[in-house]
């Protein structure tokens, strides 16, 4: 066990790298919320709106969740999934004709 | 107990990131459906009328701050440190327990406005989806209260301290998947 | 907890002793075993119900039994077989076999794992007990709304088939956590990613498969449980809804689906061919990378189960190239089979029958699933009886021929004697001869026009003669299974002592005893190779006796209480009753936290 958890623990980020993050995710939620109230960004929103919110999955699931730190099987066994479901989901949205109607 | 394994990695932790992947699946499906019915709702009330954007980006902070909190409890637990990690895992249940009350709000606001689960598609597939996210905040904040409980029993030491790594991962997923919620739901109307 | 060797050997109790040993064993094989039995059941159910719908199709106009029961009837045979026989029977396999081939003394959860089959013999329970009501699921496997929507079904019927498949999902979640873990995590020292038996490989891709795919369909049938329960309008055009939606959602599931039921089978035959042939598996990487490009591929070829809907020429188009290019790593598979055995000195024993077999059927309905990728084709096949050819071929032809090679295989690894050689090519050939009769001529059916799932045909079509000669062929083969139930009750008293290793096979379960004491091996193994019996390099050998005290986890009833509560919230569910759900709910938090806090050492 000693040996685990020694091989563990010595991956995870310290606090304040764990404020550091919080900080960028308050900030970024409130860019976000921000944008969603301003008529001049209305035609590029979506795409700023995905890549704020994506940026903000990627810190919490690589600091909070150490994937950065941890072994890379975990990361692989995560992401197989993740990129399945995103591509299901944007096969669906072509399938039910979204990026046609817009 | 040495226990031997393969890859030197934990099986339950292993197990439990098998296990988030699936949800990846899960919620996938549930997104998926929201967005592909969007806009496709014959009568009202209309995502645009109705969901209320300040209130849930309150909200949606608070669910972010009790990510840092359990951060901090693993943290706590893991250097055995008894009282920070009885705060932090108290704070990450009750934040979690504030934005259920704000999703209680939310829902019982939209039905006096006229929308419920059976009212059009915008209905069926919003409650479906966030009520399934917020589920998971419930079993999560009750998980959360379990290793409360075990910390008060002085059964939370920190060779204890995968157990709450574990219950953290469920955590931060919950809150991941809500960021995704937040932004094509509330954001992307 | 701990249980010393010492005790586990001097267990020979009472009826009673028995019984509860079993209802808590956590024994990876005795798990298989339950696995196994029960889903060899349900086999017999499906082949019976089977049997009744080709008696009914036997002539035109015939009268056997209604349209009402005829819908029951294909309905719960189609997810009988696959919810119920194929896929508990690999996972007999699955528990059995993969600790013994990797090296381990159980499964990473071996709590975990009793409650998977639990879980499904109460949700395998819960769908049969629809025939005590007189209400069957009637609407197909594949259950399309809005024919399963409460407007056209508004009786138990679907009820039954949505919850009972959401409870059957929960047991196969669970074990595809269990089978991912166990077989990363659980390798012996030495056994290596590429060492591992090609069985284990596919259990792998299988289970990855699993944990993936049945999100998925948990998400249609709770929408459409809603649908049916609380009036929501997932699947209710008038409100604006698709139909589409179902169909993607299930087929999203449906096609790995297919991949789950046949993988498995394939796994199975890469050991059997080996082993008979004398000679190593041909291109062993190239036949595990071709299992895991079709386990990632199956997600992408689902919608060919939907071409009729007029998806649009893009859609068609890019399906069927998907569909077209998946055959490409089967194809592989077939070639390295075959060449497995060029120059192998073959002996033509009732495993390796099933596994050539198996190699045989399965060209048949690969070629006949890559007619449908052709979008204009499938056109003039869908719904008609060439699908149902074309699925025999595969779940028949490949699945349960695989799973027999397996069976005949690993008998006397699981009992200690071998089966009858004479019964069981006795076997192989009714089942082969029967299968090619009642099969085969539903391409032609098919193709002359016969729709599937009609409960009669009017002697104008011409049809009749076919027809029979199918329905002579199911026969053939329900009397084939007789001849293999003889078998199993010959071999319980005469068969042949197996002694370690009947077949002088390569892999790590044929270093142990048969049947193999609860510990597994006495010792770790230390694995040098991937051929650890046939390498020049001999592994060090296992003692008889374990050179020290053996700690094995005891048992828990916490798993089957769990599941039970599980089954509960089923029942209130299908009963309406919020109060039942709870209290349901009740005894699965109970039974969670139990579990969580028992004293148990793995």
């Amino acid at each position: 066990m000693s040996d685990t958890a020694r091989h563990e623990h010595q991956g995870h980020a310290s606090t304040g790298t764990y404020l550091a993050v919080a900080a960028v995710l308050t900030i970024i939620t409130l860019v976000e919320v921000g944008v969603f109230y301003v008529p001049a960004f209305q035609p590029v929103l979506v795409p700023i709106l995905l890549v704020l919110s994506a940026a903000k999955f990627a810190l919490v699931v690589m600091f909070y969740m150490h994937l950065k730190f941890d072994h890379r099987l975990f990361t692989l066994i995560f992401s197989l999934p993740l990129l399945l479901a995103l591509g299901v989901a944007i096969a669906l949205l072509f399938l039910f004709g979204a990026f046609v109607l817009g | 107990m040495t226990h031997y394994t393969a890859t030197g990695l934990d099986s339950r932790k292993l197990a439990f990131w098998a296990f988030i992947g699936s949800e990846c699946l899960l919620f996938g499906s549930l997104i998926s459906t929201y967005l592909v019915y969007k806009g496709r709702s014959v009568r009202g009330p209309t995502p645009q009328e109705i969901l209320n954007i300040p209130l849930t980006s309150v909200s949606t902070f608070v669910l972010l701050t009790s990510s840092l909190a359990m951060v901090l409890a693993l943290a706590a637990v893991a250097r055995g440190d008894k009282l920070w990690s009885r705060v932090w895992l108290f704070s990450t249940a009750f934040l979690g327990s504030i934005f259920l009350g704000f999703q209680a709000y939310e829902f019982t606001e939209f039905v006096h406005n006229g929308l419920t689960i059976t009212t059009n598609l915008f209905g069926s597939t919003f409650y479906t989806l966030t009520g399934t996210h917020g589920a998971h905040v419930a079993v999560g904040v009750i998980w959360l209260l379990t290793l409360l409980v075990r910390s008060f029993q002085g059964k939370l030491g920190p060779d204890k301290a995968l157990n709450v790594e574990i219950a953290g991962l469920y955590w931060h997923f919950v809150d991941v998947v809500w960021i995704v919620i937040f932004t094509v739901v509330y954001l992307i109307q | 907890m701990a249980t010393a060797v010492a005790e586990v050997k001097a267990e020979k109790a009472s009826l009673g002793s028995t019984l509860w040993s079993w209802l808590t064993t956590t024994d990876h094989k005795r798990i298989g075993i339950l696995y196994g039995v029960t889903a060899f059941v349900f086999f017999l159910i499906g082949g019976l119900e089977a049997l009744i719908i080709r008696a009914q199709l036997a002539h035109s106009g015939n009268d056997l039994v209604s349209a009402e029961t005829f819908n029951q009837l294909f309905t719960m045979h189609g997810t009988t077989m696959i919810f119920l026989a194929v896929m508990p029977l690999s996972a007999a396999f699955f528990n059995y076999i993969v600790p013994l081939q990797i090296g381990a003394r159980d499964v990473a959860f071996p709590r975990l794992n009793a409650f998977s089959y639990w879980v499904f013999l109460f949700g395998g329970l819960l769908l049969n007990a629809s025939f005590l009501f007189g209400a069957a699921p009637d609407g197909g496997w594949f259950g399309y709304p809005n024919l399963t929507s409460k407007q056209y079904s508004p009786g138990l019927n679907i009820d039954f088939w949505v919850i009972g498949l959401q409870v059957l999902g929960i047991a196969s979640l669970a074990a595809g956590f269990n089978f991912v873990v166990t077989i990363i995590n659980l390798r012996a020292p030495g056994m290596r990613m590429m060492r591992l038996p090609v069985f284990t490989w596919m259990t792998l891709v299988t289970q990855f498969l699993v944990i993936t795919a049945f999100p998925v369909i948990t998400v249609a049938l709770v929408f459409l449980m809603f649908d049916r329960f609380f009036g929501t309008t997932f699947y209710s055009t008038a409100a604006g809804g698709d139909l589409l939606l179902w169909q993607h959602l299930f087929w999203l599931f449906g096609h790995p689906e297919v991949y789950i039921l046949i993988l498995p089978a394939m796994g199975i035959v890469s050991e059997v061919l080996p082993t008979f042939s004398r000679k190593p598996l041909f291109g062993y990487a190239v036949v595990v990378y071709s299992g895991l490009l079709i386990g990632v591929m199956g997600w992408g070829v689902w919608a060919h189960h939907m071409f009729a809907v007029g998806m649009g020429p893009i859609a068609d188009s890019v399906f069927s190239a998907t569909t077209m290019l998946i055959a490409i790593p089967t194809g592989v598979k077939i070639f390295n089979w075959l060449a497995t055995m060029w120059g192998g000195q073959v002996q033509f024993r009732t495993p390796m029958l099933f596994a050539l077999g198996f190699i045989a059927m399965f060209i048949i309905g690969g070629l006949s699933g890559v007619m449908h990728s052709s979008a204009a084709a499938d056109l003039q096949q869908t719904d008609t009886y060439f699908v149902v050819a074309h699925i025999h071929y595969v779940l028949f032809g490949g699945a349960i021929q695989g799973i027999f090679a397996g069976i005949y295989y690993w008998w006397p690894k699981i009992t200690g004697r071998l089966m009858n050689e004479k019964l069981g090519k006795w076997h192989f050939w009714l089942s082969f001869i029967g299968m090619n009769l009642a099969f085969f001529p539903m391409h032609f059916i098919g193709l002359l026009g016969m729709p599937r799932r009609i409960y009669t045909y009017s002697p104008e079509l011409g049809l009749d003669t076919l027809n029979l000669v199918s329905t002579v062929g199911a026969f053939l083969i329900g009397i084939s299974v007789l001849i293999f139930i003889y078998n199993v009750w010959w071999t319980r008293r005469h068969g042949e002592v197996a002694g370690n290793d009947p077949w002088r096979a390569a892999t790590l379960e044929w270093t142990i005893p048969s049947p193999p004491p609860p510990y597994n091996f006495s010792v770790i193994p230390e694995v040098v190779s991937r051929l650890p019996r046939w390498s020049v390099t001999q592994m060090k050998a296992i003692p008889e006796v374990p050179p020290e005290p053996i700690h094995l986890p005891g048992g828990s009833y916490w798993p089957v209480v769990t599941a039970f509560g599980i089954l509960v919230m089923a029942a209130g569910a299908l009963l309406h009753s919020l109060w039942v759900v709870l209290l349901g709910g009740a005894v699965l938090v109970v039974g969670i936290y139990a579990w969580a806090f028992e004293p148990f050492e793995v």
